[in-house]
This record gives C-alpha cells, structure tokens and sequence, in this order.
C-alpha cells in the first residue's frame, strides 16, 4: 500500500457528483469496507461519504480476464504465476456523500459542491466517526437514495461499522435504532430488515 | 420538582387534549384521576388524566406483532414505533394570564397549543387550586398518589343540597361521619341526620367488627343523640338525649304517600287516605284503624265512595304503621320542638332507629320531622325576611337511601323534593346517600350543588350522578376505576374542578386526635376541653 504520506489514505477521487464520490483504490482490492465513514477534502470543506459500492474492473473497458487457473494449486499461483495481473485491474469504491464539515462546524447534509478530482480519501479515524455520529441526521440521507444496493443493507453497514468507534456498542445502535423507527413509522417491514442487521 | 410526562399533540377543548408520553414514561405507571399541569405557551394549564391508551405508528405492528422477547427489539420499538398517550381534560388556567395571576385559577376557555410539555402536578400545583385547609377549608382527603390535602369549602358546600353515593361498603357512611365533623367545625350549618343503622350518634362498626367512635364521642358538646328505639340504645350504652315517640295524630296522609311502594298500597288507596283524614280530622289514622266491621264503617265507605277492597288494602298498610313500637296514641313530648331546641343552640342532632331498621319506620319519621321543622324554617325565615326576627341557623337534613324520598314518583310530593328543589330559599339544604342514585328523580339530581361519588358499577347509577356534567364522559371512566373503598370523586359547586379523593383515615386513636384539633374559632374552646377529656 502507498503509505507515503497517511496511513490511512484509501483513494483518490475519479469521479465526483453533488450525491456522491467514486475513488479508486491505490492497491487492488484496498477498498474500505462496506459502510465505512470516509473523508475527501475540497480546500475548506471537507465532505464525508459512506462507501456503498466497490468493484474491481479491467483496466482496459470492456476486456474481460480469462479463466487461468485450470493448472494451479492455488489461487495465489495464478498471481504468482503473472504479476502484471495486478497492474490489468483496478478496485474502485463508490461513496454516498453525507454531510461536510466547514469551519469547524458538522453538517449532516450536502456540500455546496462536489469532491474533487484527484482529491484524496480518507478512511476516518473512530474519533471522527464518533463525532460524526453525535447526530443522526444523515440516516434520512442513507434512506432516501435510491442506490444500486439495496439502501436497508446500506443502513445497517454504516450503523454496525460505526458502532465499533464506540465502547458502548449496544446504547449506540439501540438509539441509531429508535431514530430510524421514527424515520421508517409505516414501513415496518423495512424496519425489522434493518433491525435484523444491525441486532448486536 | 416537576415530572415531565410527556407532549400534547392534539386534542379540543371539550374532549382534552392527546398528550403522547416521552419514552422513560409507562404507561403501567399512570392512573386516571391524577392531575398534571401543560405548560402552554402563554398560560399553564391544570387538568387531570382521564384516559390512558397505547398507540402504534404502524397499524401493521399490531398484525405481526414484532419478536419482544428480544430485548433490542423491545427497546427500539417502545416508545418510538409503539407509545403510550394520556387523555388529559384541561379544567383551569393557573397562571401566565393576568386573571389567574391575580385571582386564582380561572375555567379554561381554550387548550395549550401543540407540544406544550405535560408534567406531573406538584403539590403546590394542587394547593393552588384547591387551597389549604383553613377556617373555612377542610381536609377531606388527598389526591391520587400524592401528600397534599384536598380541601372543601364547607360554608360554600352547605350552600347548596349535596349528595354522597357509591355502592355497598365503598366508604359512604366513613366519609360522611367526616364530612358531618367538618361541617360541625367549619361552617355555621347544623346537621340533623336520619341515622338508620346508629352508627352516626355514637358509635359504628368498621370491616372487621372493629368499633369506630361516632360524633358524640368525638364532640359531646356539639352532638344529641336522639332515640327511637332506647332499649337498644341503652343496650348499646349510647348516651341519648331524647327518646322520641309520635303521636298518632301527627301523621298526615303525605307520609302514606311516600310509603305506597312500601306498604303495596294502590292509588285509590292513597286517594282515600286524603278524604278519610278531611273527614275524620287530626285523629284519622286512629280513627281508620277503629273502623273495622260495623255498619257505621260501610255507611262512611258507600259515603266516600270507597271501594271495599280498597279499604282492605289501605287497612292492612295502615296496620303496618300502627304497629311500629314508637308510635303512641299521645305523644309525651314533642320531638319537632327538641329538635328544634338544640338545633338552634348550634348542636346537631343524630337520630338514631335502633332495632327499627325497616324503610317504612325510617320514611315516615324522616319525612314526618323534616316536613315539621322544614315548617318553622319557613316561618322564621319568613318572619326574618319581614325583619320580625333572626334568620334561623342554616341546616342541613342528612337522610340515607334517599331514593326512598325521592324517586321520581314521589319527589314532586315529599318534603324533601321540595328542600332540594328550592335551593337554600329557607335556610335548609339536604345531605342524600344513596347506593342506587339512578332511584332519584333526574331533576332533583341536577338541583345538587357538589356530588360525591365512591365506586359505581351500574352504568344507569354513573349516567345519573355524572347527568349535566362537562366532560361526562372522560369523568365516566374515571369513576368506574374508582378503587372499591376510601376512594371518591367529588365535583360541583364547591370545587373549582372535579377530583379523586382518598377519604382521609378514619377510626385510628390518630384520626380521632387530628379530626379533634382542626376546630374552627367558635368551638375551639370546646375542642380543646374535649380532647382533654379523650386522652387525658
Ligand atoms: N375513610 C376511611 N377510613 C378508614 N376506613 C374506611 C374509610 N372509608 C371506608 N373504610 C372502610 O370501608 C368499610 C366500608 O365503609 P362504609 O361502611 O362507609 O361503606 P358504605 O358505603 O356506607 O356501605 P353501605 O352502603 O353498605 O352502608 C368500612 O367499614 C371501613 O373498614
Ligand atoms: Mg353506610
């Protein structure tokens, strides 16, 4: 991994809409893990985003790899086998922007303007999670969006990956819970879909 | 202190406000009756809990109820998809607008607007409305869960004619004997009372065959005890100030009146009843009897076209009355007068029955002394009004199954519709108990000024008490739920708002002491030398 200058540096922004951020991996396969808070920085404002898709695709669009493996014990010959493999694909992981943060201040809702290109992405440390989630203002946002996956599956990633900032798992997902009980009053079954996610 | 209980999120002035509960709140810890004040946003509203319900956001929830054995589940969902809401009527204003600022709680005229906070009433909350036991207050009992004392305007309540009710061994009789001591010490009213099971004068029995001391006992000087029956007074080693026996003359054919249920009487009966005594005079009842088999008899029937069976009928009713121990040919004395006597001395008189339980011996002497002292109330009213004397004091006439007096056939005729109708015109109100008030002439009902009503089941008892009341239904529920003794609501003329009371304790060597000492200024001195008399 490129530890030159952050630890945890994930990315780098190659795609940018008002809604949301796509950053490609600087290794194969380092994406952060579903659900996972992120950060990228546009001079002052910071923008969060909360990784819902990753993919790993040819470099070269629509060239599909081959099946190589038919003479190898193991999956890991087959990379040994061809080192360039690595250098043919690229991870990329998708982000739902959440809020920003401006002059010291958190917003829990969108940015005045798109991330940057080029701009890097943080995986942010679980102080910053936890100050994140003082509010939970930006599970509407993970509500409402319609997403290639399914946004019930999105919700819970984020709540379990954020409960691990915090000593006290259980209070932390049953008051992100009742906040989505209010949110989803109506939608039972879409809430018991959740709560079975998120169930410590 | 102040308990937040929760939020209004809707509601009217005529059916209360909704009010959702926060969620540390449970339900299970709520009671109707209780009382809580809205911080409304200009003014603070004082109301009390008369429903309380379980809501869910999601109809869907009640179908598929969710897994509350886990424990995650259970905990998000209170509160949150499942809730708990309060039905609270707002009766006064108690602040924040210049009248209540300046003169106490006001009637509400509007609700608190949406989300005002809803919190537990404290105790001065409730002192503030229902005031703190003075000259003219008096401790009745306390609120629902709480310390503080509820009081009543007496010299307010004797104003008016009042009643208590409440089904068999709720607590009537317990709360009267209280209610009858705090008119004895806070206002100017005198009490005679139709004590038909003796356990007002002297003594009474409480669950369990334990004794209770009666008024006499607890303020010999303030209370005669007067006797019908005095074999069973001795026996019972009741001190009696007049034993009372009445003349056969002094029935009038109005007391039959009352007694035609009682005594199976038809109506051409009673009708008779009205010529045999315009034609036989003062003595009739006497003389009827005497009547029997002989020509002289049947000429005088033919005479007044009175049908022989009717006759029988009316002979044998008769008979029932002329049979009552303490009636006699003369009366030696004259118990209107005795009465009277100590009723004006400010001494109020308990008449017991003794061994004559029976409603035909409690009707006829009640209705009998009312109709006669109610009589020279009007005199000297009406003498005073003329400036041609004193107005007499006022008093208050105590009857027990008061149905009897005043059920719809014969309330327009008694005495006693008569007393309750006319307000306070005289100087007389009365004082009803009652276990079945549905028995009472809707119409007298509502001419009560304060009702106090223990635990009612029957839904035509509720429907009669709570009749002409705003807020009935809410009122309804919290009546019904009542626990079965020692606990009453009261509403009316002498409250600013209806309450739940539990009676104050009555019968402990501690009741005694502390019913004893709240006397007002004119009995003090005699409070203080009869407590030196009770403990020494
Ligand atoms: N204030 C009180 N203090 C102590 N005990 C009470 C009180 N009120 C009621 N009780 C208890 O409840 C019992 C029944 O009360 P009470 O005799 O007053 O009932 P009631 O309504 O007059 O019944 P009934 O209609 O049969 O005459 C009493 O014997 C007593 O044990
Ligand atoms: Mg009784």
């Amino acid at each position: 991994m490129s530890t030159s200058t952050h630890p945890d540096r994930v990315g780098e922004v190659i795609a940018a809409s008002t809604t949301d951020f796509v950053a490609q991996c600087y290794e194969l396969y380092q994406s952060p893990p579903l659900g996972s808070l992120v950060k990228t920085r546009d001079g002052s404002v910071e923008l969060y985003g909360v990784v819902y898709n990753a993919t790993t695709t040819s470099l070269e669009p629509g060239r599909r790899p081959i099946a190589r493996g038919k003479d190898e014990a193991s999956e890991e010959g087959i990379y040994r086998q061809s080192p360039q493999l690595m250098k043919l694909f690229r991870s990329e992981f998708s982000t739902l922007v959440v809020g920003h943060r401006q002059d010291d201040r958190l917003y829990h809702y969108l940015p005045p303007k798109p991330a940057r290109i080029h701009g890097f992405v943080y995986l942010c440390p679980p102080a910053e999670v936890k100050d994140f989630s003082q509010s939970f203002d930006f599970l509407n946002i993970l509500i409402s969006n319609p997403l290639p996956i399914s946004n019930d599956e999105l919700v819970a990633a984020v709540l379990r990956q954020m409960s691990q900032a915090y000593e006290d798992q259980h209070d932390f997902l049953v008051a992100a819970a009742r906040e989505l009980a209010i949110l989803l009053s109506g939608q039972l079954s879409q809430l018991k879909a959740i709560l079975g996610r998120i169930r410590p | 202190m102040t308990e937040r209980l929760g939020i209004v999120t809707s509601g009217s002035l005529e059916k209360g406000v909704e009010v959702k509960l926060d969620r540390p709140v449970s339900v299970e810890d709520m009671a109707v009756g209780r009382y809580v004040t809205v911080e409304g946003q200009k003014r603070r509203f004082f109301g009390m809990i008369t429903d309380i319900s379980l809501g869910v956001t999601d109809p869907r929830l009640a179908i598929t109820p969710p897994d509350v054995s886990d424990d995650f589940i259970a905990e998000v969902l209170a509160g949150t998809a499942t809730y708990g809401t309060l039905r609270v009527m707002p009766y006064l204003t108690i602040g924040g607008d210049a009248a209540s600022m300046l003169e106490g709680p006001q009637p509400v005229k509007t609700v608190p607007s949406h989300f005002s906070v809803v919190n537990l009433a404290s105790q001065r909350d409730v002192e503030l409305v229902f005031g703190r036991e003075d000259e003219r207050r008096f401790y009745l009992g306390t609120p629902l869960d709480m310390e503080t004392k509820i009081c009543l305007n007496l010299e307010e309540l004797v104003k008016r004619s009042n009643g208590v009710f409440g089904k068999s061994g709720t607590g009537k009789t317990f709360l009267t004997r209280i209610l009858l001591i705090g008119m004895l010490q806070k206002s100017t009213a005198v009490n005679l009372l139709f004590d038909m099971h003796s356990e007002y004068g002297w003594a009474g029995s409480s669950e369990g065959g334990r004794v209770v001391k009666s008024l006499k006992q607890l303020f010999p000087s303030s209370v005669a005890v007067f006797t019908l029956d005095e074999e069973s007074s001795r026996r019972r080693k009741v001190s009696t100030d007049f034993v009372v026996r009445i003349g056969y003359d002094e029935i009038e054919p109005e007391d039959v009146t009352l007694l035609r249920q009682t005594l199976n009487l038809t109506e051409p009966a009673v009708e008779a009843v009205y010529q045999l005594r315009r034609r036989l005079g003062k003595n009739w009842l006497q003389s009827t009897l005497d009547l029997r088999e002989s020509e002289e008899a049947k000429e005088l029937l033919r005479e007044l076209n009175i049908h022989e069976s009717t006759f029988q009928n009316l002979l044998r009713g008769l008979q029932t009355i002329g049979r009552l121990p303490f009636l006699v040919p003369q009366a030696p004395d004259n118990p209107v007068k005795s009465a009277l006597d100590y009723l004006d001395r400010g001494i109020n008189v308990v008449l017991e029955f003794g061994r004559y339980t029976d409603i035909t011996a409690y009707v006829l002497v009640a209705n009998l002394l009312t109709r006669r002292i109610h009589a020279q109330y009007r005199d000297r009213m009406e003498r005073a009004m003329g400036e041609a004397g004193a107005r007499p004091r006022p008093l208050v006439i105590t009857i027990e199954e008061a149905h009897k007096f005043l059920n719809p056939e014969v309330s327009s005729q008694t005495i006693f519709g008569t007393i309750a109708r006319e307000m306070r015109k005289y100087n007389v109100t009365l004082l009803v108990i009652d276990q079945r008030p549905s028995g009472i002439d809707s119409e007298v009902m509502s001419q009560m000024g304060t009702k106090i009503a223990c635990l009612l089941d029957n839904e035509r008892d509720i429907d009669s008490v709570l009749a002409g009341v705003s807020g009935k239904s809410e009122l309804k529920s919290v009546l019904a739920r009542l626990e079965s003794r020692q606990q009453a609501l009261i509403f009316g003329h002498a409250l600013p708002m209806p309450v739940v009371i539990k009676t104050r304790e009555y019968g402990s060597v501690r009741s005694y002491k502390e019913l004893t000492s709240g006397e007002g200024p004119e009995t003090k001195e005699q409070a203080e030398k009869d407590i030196e008399e009770l403990w020494g």
